[in-house]
């Protein structure tokens, strides 16, 4: 879907992209990063509204610095900020660049329609935007960028400014747009654990560069290590932690009454119970403990992104 | 208690049910850049007149569309009903003096659908989501600013047109008629290209719709009341020079002194252009204007961030 090799931006003061290779593929690709890694001007690179100082980048076989008008055709785009009239009502203004991306008014006003009750606007479509709710607002940008059935969506920080409830709400739909409608979908955000949730394939962006590209499930992998929570005295888990260093473990704490572990062989877990029940501890809890996105950013140096 | 919208039998299927249909892709025809770009121009001409917009905004253009027929009206009335008893052989007011009577309301009209058309755009930054579609930059400027000079072209030319209409009908000499109509039509559109292109600039340049629509009004009103009270000066202290070269600031004096040089109409102001070489410069500064309008938009919208 999308191919960057070397792509450079640099701005007279500052470099926003610095030699990126990334390959996005279909399904839902996440583009995580710090505000200012350089998130919205790849969107806007690959847009060909933006042109890059160096590298190249196609996207769906198309060249951004030649091809720009061709690959807007087949692209949606879903901008980070308002861009919505307050005095149009979402149905005009969806049917209006529906027409604005080729399709005929009739065909327009048939996919509005239909992409408004995919995002879930109702009767409320036909009311002026300047009275709508941030979730409205974004639902009626996602209706625009798939109103000419792209084959490719760019979404620039879809939940942003939204509450926990319709978070869950756009992330589901960004999930849906790339499983259940066929369409490839690029979906930025600051906040790790929302792409965690909706993405096949996760690219890190860190002050221009790449970080990390791989699939989500690699980021999610077992760490070969246990998280143990114990209770029962004060210091439970210091005492946990001295048996099992004198038995041969590594171990070490891991916050407020948890332990991690080392996992040796099948039979840690075994060692890991018996100490707790000579010691005369409640074992609370005893997981293999799994990689979290934020875990990369904290290998790989970034101290900016916020974790949900 | 149940509620009255579940079906009344169990068991059979209940209507006025949406079915999710899922996901249809569109494998439909799709419109070249042309096609695109001439619906743009269609929808623009048509929110100009509120038409596709609030009902609110209606109001204004629809008013001052029958605001600028109304003498028009009267006058093809008069000529058509009394011909004969006021011994008329020519139109009351003559097709190139209207629009300079008419100025005000032509100026109100230009003043709130230029914001309306081109500030909205850039105010709620809805010209990312025309960017990100096929449609190239100095195409939308062009386009915008055709919608815009089609709009006050039809305002300016609708009475003219009326009045034609009675002319014709009061059995006027129809040759005659129909070549000053023609050289109205040529005043109605240098006036639209000058009034758009100067009234589209201030737009662009004034993000906040109340803001330009105040600075449309100043550039438009000011400039020609200032340019009649020197004309009025020149002529009645004999530097009728001054009062011509006034002439060129304000664009109803600029295209009236045009009609003037080229089609020899009776002058609505007091000092039109004499000869060849100032007539050539009212047609160079009328061309220069237009086409430094379109440059300067272009130049501005190229600054406009996506």
């Amino acid at each position: 879907m999308i191919e960057t090799v070397g792509l450079t931006k640099q701005y007279p003061s500052v470099t926003a992209l610095d030699h990126l290779d990334v390959t996005v593929g279909d399904g839902v690709t996440g583009l995580v990063g710090a505000n200012g890694a350089g998130k919205s001007t790849l969107i806007k690179i690959l847009l060909g509204l933006v042109p890059a100082s160096g590298g190249t980048a196609r996207v769906l076989g198309h060249d951004v610095a030649t091809e720009g008008p061709t690959i807007r055709g087949l692209v949606g785009y879903m901008p980070e900020h308002d861009c919505l009239p307050a005095d149009a009502s979402a149905s005009d203004l969806v049917v209006h660049m529906g027409q604005m991306s080729g399709l005929p008014y009739s065909a327009a006003r048939e996919r509005a329609a239909d992409v408004l009750r995919h995002v879930g606007l109702a009767e409320e479509r036909y009311r002026p935007m300047g009275g709508y709710s941030t979730g409205m607002k974004q639902r009626a940008k996602l209706a625009q960028a798939l109103v000419h059935d792209p084959r490719l969506v760019l979404l620039d920080e879809p939940t942003n400014g939204l509450d926990p409830s319709s978070r869950d709400d756009m992330l589901a739909l960004v999930r849906k747009v790339g499983h259940e409608f066929g369409i490839a979908v690029l979906v930025t955000s600051h906040l790790l654990g929302e792409l965690e949730r909706v993405s096949d394939h996760v690219v890190v962006l860190d002050g221009g560069r790449l970080l990390q590209s791989s699939a989500t499930t690699d980021f999610l992998h077992a760490t070969g290590s246990l998280i143990v929570e114990v209770m029962g005295k004060p210091d439970a888990e210091r005492l946990l932690g001295q048996a099992l260093v004198e038995a041969g473990l590594t171990a070490r704490p891991a916050g407020r009454a948890l332990i991690e572990v080392e996992v040796r062989d099948e039979t840690t877990p075994d060692v890991v119970r018996d100490l707790t029940v000579d010691l005369g501890l409640g074992l609370v809890r005893m997981q293999e403990r799994h990689h979290r996105i934020e875990d990369v950013f904290r290998e790989g140096g970034a101290g900016s992104v916020q974790p949900v | 208690m149940s509620s009255p919208s579940e079906p009344a039998a169990s068991g059979a299927r209940p209507a006025g049910v949406i079915h999710d249909l899922g996901y249809r892709p569109y494998g439909g025809p799709r419109l070249s850049a042309g096609q695109v770009a001439w619906s743009f121009f269609l929808t623009g001409l048509r929110n100009t007149y509120g038409l596709g917009r609030s009902g609110r905004s209606k109001v204004l253009p629809m008013a001052m569309l029958g605001l600028i027929l109304l003498p028009a009206l009267i006058l093809v009335g008069v000529l058509v009903q009394a011909r004969q008893a006021l011994d008329l052989d020519s139109q009351i007011v003559s097709y190139s003096t209207y629009p300079i009577t008419t100025q005000l309301l032509i100026s109100i009209f230009v003043a709130s659908q230029a914001p309306a058309l081109i500030s909205r755009d850039l105010r709620f930054r809805t010209i990312t989501l025309y960017l990100a579609r096929p449609m190239r930059r100095p195409v939308y400027v062009l386009v915008r600013l055709a919608s815009l000079t089609a709009a006050t072209f039809l305002l300016v030319v609708a009475p003219l047109l009326l009045m034609y209409a009675g002319g014709v009908l009061a059995d006027l000499p129809l040759g005659r008629e129909t070549g000053r109509f023609l050289g109205g039509v040529v005043g109605a559109v240098l006036l639209a290209a000058l009034l758009s292109g100067l009234s589209a600039l201030v737009a662009a340049l004034t993000v906040r719709r109340g803001m330009a629509v105040a600075a449309v009004i100043v550039v438009l009103l000011v400039s020609y009341t200032v340019v009649v009270a020197i004309q009025g000066i020149a002529w009645t202290t004999g530097n009728d020079r001054v009062g011509e070269v006034a002439g060129l600031f304000s664009p109803y004096t600029l295209v009236n002194g045009v009609q003037h040089f080229l089609f020899d109409v009776t002058s609505a102001t007091r000092t039109p252009p004499e000869g060849t070489g100032m007539g050539l410069l009212y047609v160079a500064v009328v061309l220069l204007t237009v086409l430094g309008a379109i440059g300067a938009l272009v130049a501005r919208y190229r600054s406009v961030q996506p």
